[in-house]
């Protein structure tokens, strides 16, 4: 794993103006992310974990402390990032090659690239076959492939994902984790994904971030050595055990299993 | 041929009509309801062909006030809406009065209309606009709020321009709550028509209504509502199609595939 940070934080810290006064949502954050790497972030619901992915992102501004992407200040949203969200977010109104390219048309990229990348991703994500169907036609799984296929689409060098197979029964999930370790390892993306799944956060990740209750702060940053590609049956290990009975010892003390 | 005709749903309306219209002729028949309180069927009928062209040159110009009124309600409704859906600050100045002015009876002012506009077709347009358009106003901006925020967010995140994330966002996404308020709309238009026509006019279904009203001639004042009542689902069936057309995408709109 090379040591370059690609996304470094530094005190970041944010609070939310309310109606019933400032609410401290992130406290003093320090991290960063190296090149390449696949970065979860675990932590009891409310504790802001979006929050810190769209401030990633550049759709939301910091309160204070500095974020900075590739050694540039993130003041708004990025060239070179793409979003998953919880919910696939596909447009009704188009079909999963015009969701898809979407991407492409409000970035004006080239049509013709970007219809060659489109179906490059379409075809990796295993949705061949299914470019011209209405999201409505599609499962869950299938319409989250395709969200994932428009976050790539400009060939992005980080890839954040919030929640993504959050909405998904259990078995399609264990299948789109496999899925997407599949994407990772083949485009060497830098990841950071919020998850509330402590097996999955493991199952995935290089480093998992653990985060306290509101005003959440960095508990601890857990690294996971288990060799890649990781298999289904690779949960069952002991040493996978010990990893997630460590990261999910922490929300025991505090109290809270949000899972 | 009964039997077959009952299995098309676009029959079964007029099914329903035909018995409406033996239920009708048999309860005057039955209770004596004499032709000056209600007319039978088969005379409301006779009047329909006997006046057909006449009806017809007058169903064209309430239609015609009708369309110019939903012409002018597209006009100055939507873009009316997606200001309100888009800005607190005049959102908070003109819905109330918008609120306000759709509380004044539109009959009650009519003859202003005629007063300042004389006896044309303008009076009937204005009164048809003003009782049409606060539907189409209240579904479009319920439309464009309900815009969902993660695809606000998704747009952002690949820079759109605020012209970019409207059109190819924010429009398709308000579209179906738009139509929704239009086909309430277009039906307020006719009535708003006649309306206009009641009040100041020499031409229309609404003066043939009150024409055939002052004579007691009830069989071609039926004749008339019954000629009214086409427009209107003629209108209605329009928009519909124009619906299916331009939202085929939309849950109410899915054939099961």
């Amino acid at each position: 794993m090379s040591s370059v940070p690609l996304i470094e934080a530094r005190a970041v810290s944010k609070i939310y103006q309310t109606k019933d006064g400032p609410v401290e949502s992130l406290r003093l954050l320090d991290f960063a992310i190296a090149e390449g790497e696949f970065i979860s972030v675990v932590g009891p619901s409310g504790c802001g974990k979006s929050t810190l992915l769209k401030m990633v992102a550049g759709l939301l501004p910091l309160t204070g402390g500095t974020l900075t992407l590739a050694g540039q200040a993130i003041t708004g949203p990025q060239r070179d990032v793409g979003i998953v969200f919880q919910n696939a977010v596909l447009l009704a109104w188009r079909t999963v090659l015009d969701n898809i390219l979407l991407q492409a048309e409000i970035r004006h990229m080239p049509s013709g690239e970007a219809l060659a990348e489109a179906q490059r991703l379409i075809d990796m994500a295993g949705l061949t076959g299914f470019e011209g169907k209405y999201p409505w036609q599609l499962s869950g799984g299938m319409q989250q492939r395709a969200s994932i296929c428009r976050a790539l689409l400009h060939d992005p060098s980080v890839l954040l994902m919030d929640e993504p197979f959050g909405a998904l029964d259990a078995l399609t999930r264990e299948k789109m984790n496999l899925e997407l370790q599949r994407i990772w390892l083949a485009s060497k993306k830098t990841v950071m994904l919020i998850t509330h799944s402590i097996p999955e956060a493991v199952f995935l990740s290089d480093r998992v971030i653990v985060m306290s209750e509101r005003p959440s702060s960095i508990t601890a940053i857990y690294a996971i050595d288990l060799p890649r590609p990781r298999t289904l049956d690779m949960m069952g290990s002991p040493e996978f055990a010990v990893l997630a009975k460590q990261v999910r010892s922490h929300f025991y003390t505090q109290g809270s299993l949000d899972h | 041929m009964l039997r077959r005709l009952m299995l098309f749903p676009a029959f079964r309306p007029f099914l329903l009509i035909l018995m409406l219209l033996v239920l009708w002729d048999v309860a005057i028949r039955v209770f004596g309801i004499p032709a000056y309180l209600i007319p039978r069927p088969e005379q409301v009928v006779g009047q329909l062909i006997a006046e057909w062209s006449h009806l017809l040159k007058e169903s064209w110009q309430t239609t015609e006030a009708t369309l110019g009124g939903f012409a002018l309600t597209i006009v100055i409704g939507i873009p009316l809406a997606m200001v309100i859906a888009y800005s607190k600050l005049i959102e908070s100045y003109v819905y109330p009065l918008l609120v306000f002015s759709q509380s004044i009876p539109k009959i009650a002012i009519a003859p202003l209309f005629v007063v300042w506009f004389g006896f044309g077709i303008v009076p009937k347009i204005i009164s048809a606009f003003l009782l049409g358009f606060f539907p189409v106003v209240v579904s479009t901006v319920m439309g464009f709020k309900s815009v969902d925020p993660d695809m606000l967010d998704l747009a952002r995140s690949m820079g759109a321009t605020r012209l970019q994330t409207f059109l190819k966002i924010s429009l398709p996404y308000a579209l179906p709550a738009i139509f929704s308020g239009l086909k309430v709309s277009i039906t307020l238009a006719v009535v708003g028509a006649v309306v206009g026509e009641f009040v100041g006019s020499n031409s229309g279904i609404g003066y043939v209504l009150q024409v055939a009203n002052g004579n007691f001639d009830l069989p071609l004042m039926f004749a008339a509502l019954v000629v009214l009542s086409s427009i209107g689902v003629m209108l209605f069936l329009a928009i519909d199609v124009a619906e299916r057309l331009m939202i085929p995408w939309h849950a109410s709109q899915r054939q099961v595939f």
